[in-house]
């Protein structure tokens, strides 16, 4: 059954733009040119209106019990999709039908009073968000427990640490009980511990028959609790489909950080008059029908570089691999041999389920002798790895620079 | 199962049973708002006593003891402006409370989705209190000053509905226009300032009524009629009742009432889009 049917909905800002010399907009500015406007026949600072269209002919169907990331890049208009779904706005144009009680989460604790107490902005956040007062009563003792705020329930919240307020709020909005549930980016606050308990709520509600609107950032945690996405470019939507596949596609798109660097003559390439570099390919092995690098793609390292040194040298390529934090992961070097003038390559592969996710640097060094070095290239590539998982309730950052797949067994010796 | 059609430019079909429905939001923000106003005093409450006391005091001292307003009436002039303070304290104060209840709430303007109408509603309960503690001072003062309420004084619920309907009227359209022009925040002071000496407050209505004037001056002031009936309710042989005085009221109450909520209707939507 369709819950949700958007059909060509779009929304259009206004712009202001003052042409000619840029003015302020204080009080005093104002006044001043418009008096001098007054002076003069040609009124220079004429206001220009621009339209910008947030969302531009959207449509969609949503059926129920769909859990639907909306993933895209900044100011793609995710945000502004959740306000016209949950009416905060209207559209410019365009029509959606909703079946069901929707609930919108656009912030946690929406409404706080910071006067107020705990006790009292249960009452007051969890009417805001559409909860009749009985329910509130019903869930109120598992809400406190849910946040851990027992012993402060008669405090006032401004004297909460952001924890406990995070934790409260998000509590309340964990026993809404709607029929359609929208989600904003709540989980970019809190600690570890708190996203997992977020997501952990939001996977119970899905499993009840409930739709899910989502948006994040994290897309592991879209991966990981959304059966369909929902993939917006500057207002458009681009793709909407099963998960995997729309994320495949976003990932591919904004991975496009070039994968390969290369350099035609010698005037412009980096490096210096004895060595200069050609090129630093990195081809990765693409899983099917992907074409982005995650935890599970091996990738090939290919370096050229021009020796320009007149006698044969003993020569070696030093490849560190850095992230983007500045730590080395690891550094490896080819064999050091004697090589003579002209184009010199080198070439490594790194093994499939080795890296963890993350951004990731080159730096490469040639070395003279085993001991001088002839140049360094610093971060003559970057790219980053994403992550993948299976089978998982836990959407944290997996921890550590090396995520390496190595047997690790589990048995029960006793019972 | 609830439908709900978005579209541009619709007007909500379900508007009024929506504001039912969240009559709750409507009791818990008033209640947030009176628990708000009162947080962290020392005698609470006990404001609502004091403000139209020291307020009546000083008005009595000026108006009656220094600039000494001839009172052609044969009522006290301090019982004409303690039944006229109590009042226009509620109508300025539930003015400016709703002319500010749309910019005071902001953070949920933007975040979340109610009939926004609650939110000027919501906020003349603050005032609303305070006249109910200041009317229970003044019921005291007015026997005591030898006028012991008459059964005229069943119709002050008219007369406070009345006013409730001419303050929020004037501050939803007020709330609406604050949205997007600050300017207004500035301009509601300057309007219960200027309305609290061409009302009928500080002075019976008496001296101002032989007046070759009256006749227009009760039909662009509507609030005259209403303090007027006010005072009729509540001092025995005030005057006899007008009906000429209270019926351009009314008029004017009902045509700005729904002058107002007409306006707001068409505004509410886009205010997110200005806050």
């Amino acid at each position: 059954m369709t819950v949700i049917e958007a059909e060509n909905i779009s929304k259009k800002y206004i712009i202001d733009h003052k042409s000619g010399n840029v003015k302020g907009n204080t009080i005093r500015e104002i006044v001043t040119d418009n008096f001098k406007n007054f002076f003069k026949k040609k009124v220079e600072n004429e206001i220009s209106h621009e339209d910008f269209w947030a969302l531009k002919n959207v449509s969609f169907k949503i059926n129920q019990g769909d859990r639907v990331g909306i993933i895209g890049s900044n100011g793609a208009g995710k945000s502004t999709m959740l306000k016209v779904l949950s009416r905060i706005t209207e559209p410019s144009e365009g029509r959606i039908t909703i079946k069901g009680r929707v609930a919108s989460l656009l912030e946690v604790g929406t409404g706080f009073h910071p006067e107020l107490s705990g006790r009292e902005n249960i009452f007051l956040n969890g009417a805001i968000l559409g909860m009749k007062r009985q329910e509130i009563k019903d869930h109120f003792d598992e809400i406190v427990d849910f946040a851990g705020v027992e012993k402060f329930l008669d405090t006032p919240v401004k004297r909460y640490s952001s924890g406990m307020y995070v934790r409260l709020g998000f509590a309340i909005s964990a026993h809404l009980e709607p029929e359609i549930l929208i989600v904003d980016e709540v989980l970019a606050v809190g600690d570890a511990e708190f996203q997992r308990k977020c997501l952990g709520k939001m996977k119970d509600a899905s499993n009840s028959g409930r739709t899910i609107l989502f948006v994040s950032h994290n897309l592991t945690a879209v991966q990981g609790l959304c059966n369909k996405a929902m993939y917006l470019q500057k207002g458009s939507l681009l793709e909407m489909g099963e998960t995997n596949l729309v994320l495949a596609n976003y990932l591919s798109n904004i991975q496009k950080t070039a994968l390969e660097s290369s350099w035609d003559n010698l005037e412009n390439a980096p490096g210096n008059d004895k060595v200069r570099l050609k090129k630093i390919k990195l081809s990765p092995d693409y899983l099917d029908n992907l074409k982005h690098i995650d935890v599970r793609t091996s990738f090939k390292i290919q370096i050229e570089f021009w020796n320009m040194m007149e006698n044969d040298n003993n020569l070696n390529v030093s490849l560190h691999l850095n992230a983007l934090t500045g730590e080395c992961i690891f550094n490896i070097g080819t064999p050091s041999i004697s090589l003579k003038k002209g184009i010199i390559s080198a070439e490594c592969k790194i093994p499939a389920n080795f890296m963890n996710d993350g951004s990731y640097a080159i730096s490469l060094m040639i070395v003279k002798d085993k001991s001088t070095v002839v140049h360094n290239f610093e971060e003559v590539l970057i790219f980053e790895i994403e992550d993948y998982r299976e089978e998982t309730t836990w959407y944290g950052k997996w921890p550590g620079y090396v995520r390496p797949m190595i047997d690790f067994p589990i048995n029960q010796l006793e019972y | 199962m609830q439908n709900t059609i978005i579209e541009a430019g619709r007007s909500e079909k379900h508007y009024w049973k929506d504001l039912w429905r969240f009559k709750e939001l409507l009791v818990i923000l008033a209640l947030r708002d009176i628990t708000v106003k009162y947080k962290q005093t020392f005698v609470g409450i006990a404001w609502a006593i004091f403000r139209p006391v020291l307020t009546v005091s000083v008005f009595v001292f000026a108006f009656d003891k220094v600039a000494k307003i001839e009172n052609k009436s044969t009522i006290p002039l301090q019982v004409i402006i303690f039944t006229g303070v109590i009042f226009w304290n509620f109508f300025s104060i539930s003015f400016q409370q709703v002319s500010n209840s749309i910019t005071n709430n902001a953070n949920l303007v933007s975040k979340v989705y109610f009939p926004r109408l609650l939110m000027p509603i919501s906020s003349v309960a603050v005032p609303l209190l305070d006249f109910i503690v200041g009317f229970a001072v003044m019921i005291p003062f007015l026997i005591y000053k030898g006028f012991p309420p008459t059964i005229n004084i069943l119709f002050v619920p008219f007369f406070l509905i009345l006013s409730f309907f001419a303050s929020t009227s004037l501050g939803i359209i007020f709330a609406s226009l604050n949205v997007q022009y600050r300017d207004f925040q500035q301009i509601a002071p300057l309007i219960v300032q200027y309305g609290f000496f061409v009302c009928p407050i500080a002075y019976p209505i008496a001296s101002i009524q032989e007046k070759s004037w009256y006749p227009i001056y009760q039909w662009v002031n509507p609030l005259a009629g209403v303090i007027e009936g006010f005072r009729w309710c509540l001092i025995p042989n005030y005057q006899d009742f007008h009906w000429n005085t209270i019926i351009p009221s009314v008029i004017f109450i009902s045509i700005t009432t729904a002058a107002s909520v007409i306006f707001f209707r068409k505004k509410e939507k886009s205010f997110v889009d200005y806050i």
